[in-house]
């Protein structure tokens, strides 16, 4: 028995090829020769654009400019390195323009708190532990906050007119707001479009949702700056932005109605026979049997909208409301920075990009999370 | 079996008639009450909203209807696909010119965004690796920036091309230059509507020879060849029409006069920059729309057609399009309904699309309602044609079951 184990088998190491960088290259980059020819290009033209961009961005880029006097800036720095390198001192010169607006100078904190604020409330949200009814309450809470902070005229801070905020505020304030009221609008509507027993009420879902969805957002937004002032009764003319704001949420309902219909849908049948037969009413059975369940499967599409409407929000400019994108094209307007767009729209864009981006991420971690149950 | 066998339990009993009772436990009468409270209220919202309009409107002397429509509009208008002179023609003229020039960038940007997304999505699933994390990193940085930034930066590199003088001439008959893109046109005579006339019959030829083939080879097996049909009702028959018509064919160059071109096609650069804009944005979605379409279908489909023999070309027509297509269409008829919406930014870069000269008309007229109504209308139309569209090709190509 003992002789068996006389001899040691030796491994055989794989050949060179197979494992390995060397392999993870052949197999990935040069697999064969149009891979081979793909990767080449692709790369050359990759590097190229690098070290140009690194060129034109980081070495000969400009970072501030002297000026000339209170409020103009000496750009001829900029002019001389036109098409060389970039005039990052615009974005050092504007950048609490791009971010604030005109909001005024010295109580720029107060915008600034309601930014971290609006990133606290994301953050919360976002975390699942959150996820119970109290969280309407602190939205509730922090929302009127960041109102108090805006506008100020109680606790010793000045009033601020709502015709001087602008940039990041604006573009948060209407999404979150937009996003906040139009959901449960568009919940009742969502039922409303499902509901067997109310034919009319059907038909009137069916028409508000196709009707809005079937029309670009800024006919809603030229119809809040302009027919909205002749609804109103005579003396009574709401704001700029509380208009802008009606639109985004009559829109988002729209939107939103759909996805939460889908969550509907979704549900199996059995679910809402068994709430029938547990003799619930509509309201029992919806609000603690189907509601919970289908709004927890539309998440990730909700952010998803979420972030479509966070963009769309830029269209605001078009009737005259400074939001990031706004400001950051009336920072363009002064003679001496007029050239330099593109070094703003990067800028501006990148914030927007981080923004985005973080929620996209979260959503489809969200997903892979929900679908683990079914995924084997 | 005698009559009185038969239990009176078991006797076929009509149901019992629903009769509506005034009660709040009939669901039915629950029903009819929240109905009319509802619509009640809309009614009434609406009615307030009226009265106050019609108060409104009478405090600023705006007449309402659509007679301004008949007006002489004054608009100047720089692309214009039909003849159009601002002090002479009307309001609805000028407004339907922006709707076709709506309807020409929505359809070019349809059909270049699906040609950029559908190449771009097959670049996602390559497995050269630089290949689809390239095309990775598009689609995600594309569409986390706002579209509107999009047109205002390519607006903004549109406008920092040189001037005429010193246009871009990258090939030979195609002009770059701050005025926008001059091209070479074909001198149009009716030679060319001929042949174009020809080539369609000849594709209505093919088709016809097609499916005879296919019924051919349903019945025997052997699929007999089509290509010289094919050749020589879509190349041969064309050319022959053309040739005998004089074969005519001049380009119209581009040419430099004084501070800009003449002749020659040209694209302004407020509709090359909502173009770009709007394709390069759309291509991200359709992108992605077209991946997930491809990765839905199981991989056992590949290598099931493989096991029967079929050649790659065929595996990828026969079996693995038409099942990706199922998915691809509903998500990618609300991108071009997306796309077609979207056009209408233009009004922030300049381009003079329908909604651009609404909101002119609007501005010139006062007649907010009407023109508004008018948005909603024609934006809806184009809409519903292009579900309509989608909608029928959906169902011509669904799987059929029993």
């Amino acid at each position: 028995m003992s002789a068996t184990v006389s001899t040691k088998l030796e491994r055989e190491r794989p050949p060179a090829l197979t494992v390995g960088p060397a392999a993870w290259l052949r197999s990935n980059l040069f697999n064969n020769w149009w891979s081979t020819a793909v990767t080449l290009a692709l790369g050359y033209l990759l590097v190229r654009w690098v070290v140009g961009f690194v060129d034109w961005g980081i070495l000969h880029a400009v970072w501030s400019v002297p000026s000339k006097g209170p409020g103009i800036a000496d750009t001829s720095a900029c002019q001389a390195a036109k098409g060389i390198g970039a005039c990052w001192a615009i974005i050092n010169d504007k950048w609490r323009f791009i971010i604030f607006g005109r909001y005024t100078f010295d109580d720029q904190w107060r915008p600034a708190i309601s930014i971290v604020l609006f990133v606290g409330l994301y953050v919360v949200s976002a975390m699942r532990r959150f996820w119970r009814w109290e969280l309407g309450l602190i939205w509730l809470v922090t929302l009127t906050i960041i109102f108090v902070l805006m506008w100020g005229g109680v606790l010793g801070m000045e009033y601020v007119p709502q015709d001087q905020w602008g940039g990041l505020p604006i573009t948060f304030i209407l999404s979150t707001f937009g996003l906040a009221a139009a959901f449960p609008l568009a919940i009742l509507v969502a039922l409303g479009r499902r509901s067997t027993q109310l034919p009319a009420v059907r038909v009137l879902c069916v028409v508000y949702v196709e009707l809005v969805r079937g029309v670009p957002l800024i006919s809603f937004l030229f119809m809040a700056s302009t027919l909205f002032p002749l609804f109103m009764p005579v003396g009574f003319n709401p704001d700029k932005l509380l208009r802008a704001q009606i639109a985004v949420i009559l829109f988002a309902a729209a939107y939103l109605a759909e996805i939460v219909r889908g969550g509907l849908q979704a549900l199996p049948k059995g679910q809402y026979e068994a709430a029938d037969s547990l003799g619930l009413s509509y309201w029992h059975k919806m609000g603690f049997i189907i509601l919970p369940q289908a709004l927890r499967l539309v998440i990730p599409p909700l952010v998803n909208t979420f972030i479509g409407f966070f963009k769309d929000t830029s269209l605001v400019l078009i009737i005259g409301i400074y939001d990031l994108l706004s400001a950051g094209k009336i920072a363009l307007g002064e003679p001496a920075w007029q050239p330099y767009g593109t070094e703003i729209y990067l800028v501006v864009g990148g914030i927007y990009f981080v923004c985005c981006y973080t929620m996209s991420r979260y959503s489809r971690g969200l997903e892979v999370e929900f679908n683990r149950s079914i995924r084997r | 079996m005698s009559d009185a066998s038969v239990d009176p339990r078991y006797a076929p009993t009509a149901a019992p008639k629903k009769s509506v009772k005034l009660s709040w436990s009939d669901p039915v009468f629950r029903g009819l009450v929240w109905q009319v409270l509802i619509i009640g209220s809309v009614i009434g919202i609406v009615w307030y909203l009226a009265s106050n309009t019609s108060t409104n409107l009478a405090n600023r002397h705006i007449a309402t209807g659509f007679d301004f429509l008949g007006r002489v509009a004054g608009i100047p208008i720089g692309e214009h696909p039909i003849a159009y002179e601002p002090s002479v023609n009307s309001f609805g003229l000028a407004l339907w010119i922006g709707v076709l020039n709506t309807l020409q960038v929505s359809v070019i940007g349809i059909i270049l965004a699906t040609i950029l997304g559908t190449l771009i999505g097959i670049a996602r699933l390559s497995r050269n690796w630089l290949l689809s994390k390239l095309a990775m990193t598009y689609v995600e940085v594309i569409r986390d920036i706002p579209l509107l930034l999009h047109l205002f930066f390519w607006y903004g590199i549109v406008q920092t091309l040189p001037v005429p003088r010193a246009a871009l001439n990258p090939v030979p008959g195609l002009f770059l230059s701050n005025r926008g893109i001059r091209f070479a046109e074909l001198v149009w005579e009716p030679a060319h509507t001929g042949t174009l006339l020809a080539f369609l019959v000849g594709l209505v030829l093919t088709a016809f020879v097609s499916q005879r083939a296919t019924k051919v080879q349903e019945a025997t097996g052997i699929r007999p060849a089509v290509w010289p049909a094919a050749l020589g009702s879509l190349l041969v028959l064309p050319l022959a029409v053309w040739a005998i018509m004089g074969a005519p064919f001049t380009w119209e160059a581009p040419t430099l006069r004084g501070f800009n071109f003449q002749g020659g096609g040209t694209l302004s650069p407020e509709f090359g920059a909502l173009l770009i804009g709007l394709v390069i944005y759309t291509a991200g979605y359709i992108a992605e729309i077209v991946r997930s379409g491809i990765q839905a279908v199981p991989n056992g489909q590949v290598e099931a057609a493989g096991a029967l023999g079929l050649r790659p070309g065929l595996v990828l027509r026969k079996i693995v399009l038409p099942q990706a297509l199922r998915v691809i269409i509903p998500p990618m008829t609300s991108q071009f309904l997306n796309l077609t919406k979207n056009s209408s930014l233009a009004v922030a870069i300049g381009f003079q699309d329908f909604v651009s000269i609404a909101n002119t008309t609007l501005n010139q007229t006062g007649q907010a309602i009407e023109v508004i109504a008018l948005i909603m209308l024609v934006y809806l139309s184009i809409s519903l044609s292009i579900s309509l569209f989608m909608n029928w090709y959906n169902k011509r190509i669904a799987l059929v079951e029993r």
